[in-house]
């Protein structure tokens, strides 16, 4: 008996096949803990709405319906809206954050600027102290004019202090000096030595930024709550989220709240609201996972 | 003197004029969002009547702070944002680092790989998102919690306006939203551990557990002090998205959901007191300034290169 065991965990540097299972079972548990809850919304989405009376949120459709879909299609224009919102906001927010902030880090990696050290301080700054709500408010509503206006929700996240930190140690350690100065001595502009030879050697670390970058401003909802009021500037997630509001309201409505029934839509559609919202992150999940994971042990020791 | 000094100066802004023409921009926008917002800490000494009026309308000295801390509500807020903070950093460890070490003992490493992806999904999705789904399982009428209750023969509960629920609800929250992007930062530092402290250990006879304990968990040490710190030194902010937007800002559940953040929110939003909002950002950032130098000085004991400043 023991031999066998022996021959199984040969050198002991495994675990026995019997931990092996145990340890795939607890794995699978934790696995559908994970997706349950979106498979559950995504199971709503084509349930039938008087089944779900009966027979509350489950796994399997007791009737299938598509008559969630149906309310989708018919706010069509504004979900599309919303959609173009968020598309929009992501793609200048990410682009135009990275390149600022690639700009930034590279001064700070060249050791022969003697000025670095001066702008280092003033990021770090930034990490420390900041103004809170109320004074950011203040500066993007009163003194920028930025209410009703796509810029508040771009600017919100231009800039983070953290991600110029990866990228100058980045370019600090993969990028040689060498091959700065020799582009330098063969008289080639800052631009130019920047965008021909920095860049392209730090794609990994900026691709994987912009990533994060990305997906912070496709979640964003709080930007929109502080800054929008309009309708037709409502991003996705703000979307949802003043759905969601309605129907806390209606639960306080004995509190004296005044919500319009006919604005609310039915269960089931707002988990298809839900559905079409997650839809892109998880089409594009499996191209971007990689970036990501790479991106978290880029800044595991520097978060 | 003076004019070579000029000079010398001179010539070195032109020298570095791409360098600093690089730097601009970032500069710009650091003014606009973190700059010129720390002047606003004048307003927490203000009487701020609207968020028309820039700087207020006169001075009142402390009479905000002296409102803010008059209630309950400073007690309140600093206790839960500091516990579930806390209980977060706790979980954090634990958690993720059991996660990682199971998934590198894996004897099919495409196995764990797929587990990895799926552990990552939560991660991706906004609070608005996950508000959702919490109402999926927590509703009252169709919720699957309610469901089960109501199939055991139980009584269904309102999850959204009983209070004494919702630490630990919004515990498994942060964690199901956490845990797999956790466990891949551990996971990295679990896969590199040197293989030859495995093998001597196993020649002394000692099982895998044995090694775990002793070689896995010890190699480790190094990065959860510095992910530690760090947190802690984010003691004093909590994200809205988990205490606003996932209890759906009920009114009833407001003791048992209510942090710093979310309170400078609603005294921003709901009663329009901006000097009190401001008193209570000012106190957060403030607080926030102090765990953070102190933890700051620690890291750099342990890990000079992690350390921010």
């Amino acid at each position: 008996m023991k031999k066998e065991r022996k021959l199984e965990n040969e050198s002991g540097m495994q675990i026995s096949k019997t931990s092996n299972c145990v340890l795939n079972v607890i794995f699978i548990l934790i696995t559908v803990s994970c997706i349950y809850p979106i498979l559950l919304v995504f199971a709503v989405s084509f349930t039938d709405e008087t089944s779900l009376t009966f027979n509350g949120y489950s796994l399997i459709p007791k009737e299938f319906s598509l008559s969630a879909y149906t309310y989708i299609l018919k706010n069509m224009s504004t979900i599309t809206n919303a959609y173009g919102v968020s598309i929009f906001v992501t793609v200048i927010g990410s682009i135009l954050g990275l390149t600022i902030m690639a700009m930034y880090a590279y001064p700070l990696a060249r050791e022969d600027f003697k000025y670095r050290g001066i702008f280092n301080i003033i990021i770090v700054i930034t990490m420390l102290f900041s103004g809170g709500l109320v004074p950011t408010y203040m500066v993007y509503v009163n003194v920028l004019k930025l209410k009703n206006n796509l810029a508040a929700l771009i600017l919100m996240y231009l800039f983070s202090a953290f991600y110029v930190m990866i990228i100058r140690t980045f370019y600090k350690t993969n990028v040689p000096r060498s091959l700065i100065e020799a582009a330098q001595i063969d008289g080639a502009h800052e631009f130019k030595v920047f965008f021909k030879i920095v860049v392209p050697l730090a794609k990994p670390a900026l691709a994987t930024i912009m990533m994060f970058s990305m997906l912070v401003y496709w979640n964003d909802w709080y930007g929109p709550l502080l800054y929008v009021e309009k309708e037709s500037l409502y991003n996705l997630q703000y979307l949802m989220y003043t759905v969601q509001a309605k129907i806390a309201n209606l639960a306080m409505i004995t509190k004296g709240g005044h919500v319009n029934l006919q604005e609310i839509p039915s269960e089931t559609a707002r988990m298809a609201l839900a559905i079409v919202a997650i839809g892109p992150i998880i089409l594009a999940y499996p191209f971007f996972q990689r970036y990501f994971e790479r991106g978290i042990t880029l800044g595991a020791t520097k978060e | 003197m003076n004019g070579h000094k000029k000079s010398s100066l001179k010539y070195e802004f032109k020298k570095n004029i791409a360098l600093f023409m690089m730097l601009l921009p970032g500069l710009i926008i650091m003014l606009v969002n973190n700059y010129l917002p720390m002047f606003g800490i004048v307003f927490a000494f203000r009487k701020m009547d609207n968020y028309r009026s820039l700087f207020g309308t006169a001075w009142v000295g402390l009479k905000n702070f002296e409102y803010l801390f008059s209630s309950n509500n400073a007690w309140i807020i600093t206790k839960n944002t500091i516990g579930y903070n806390i209980v977060f950093i706790i979980i954090g460890i634990v958690l993720p680092i059991t996660m990682a070490i199971g998934l590198n003992e894996l004897r099919n490493k495409r196995v764990s790989k797929i587990y990895q992806s799926l552990f990552f999904i939560p991660y991706f999705l906004s609070w608005v998102v996950i508000s959702y789904l919490a109402m999926g399982m927590l509703s009252k009428e169709y919720g699957v919690i309610n469901r089960l209750i109501l199939h055991f023969n139980g009584e269904a509960i309102n999850w959204y306006t009983s209070p004494k629920y919702w630490p630990c609800i919004l515990i498994l929250v942060n964690t199901w939203k956490w845990t797999g992007y956790d466990t891949i930062v551990y996971l990295a530092s679990v896969v590199g551990v040197n293989k030859e402290l495995f093998e001597a250990a196993a020649v002394d006879g000692a099982s895998r557990l044995q090694q775990i304990w002793y070689v896995t968990i010890p190699s480790l040490v190094p990065l959860i002090i510095v992910l530690v710190l760090i947190r802690l030194g984010r003691m004093f902010y909590t994200d809205m998205g988990l205490f606003y937007s996932v209890p759906r800002n009920m009114g009833p559940l407001i003791n048992a959901t209510n942090t710093i953040d979310t309170y400078v929110y609603r005294a921003f939003v709901n009663t329009g007191d901006l000097g009190l909002a401001s008193a209570a950002g000012f106190y957060q950032a403030i607080l926030g300034l102090v765990v953070l130098l102190a933890f700051n000085a620690i890291v750099r004991k342990y890990d000079k290169a992690s350390a921010i400043i």
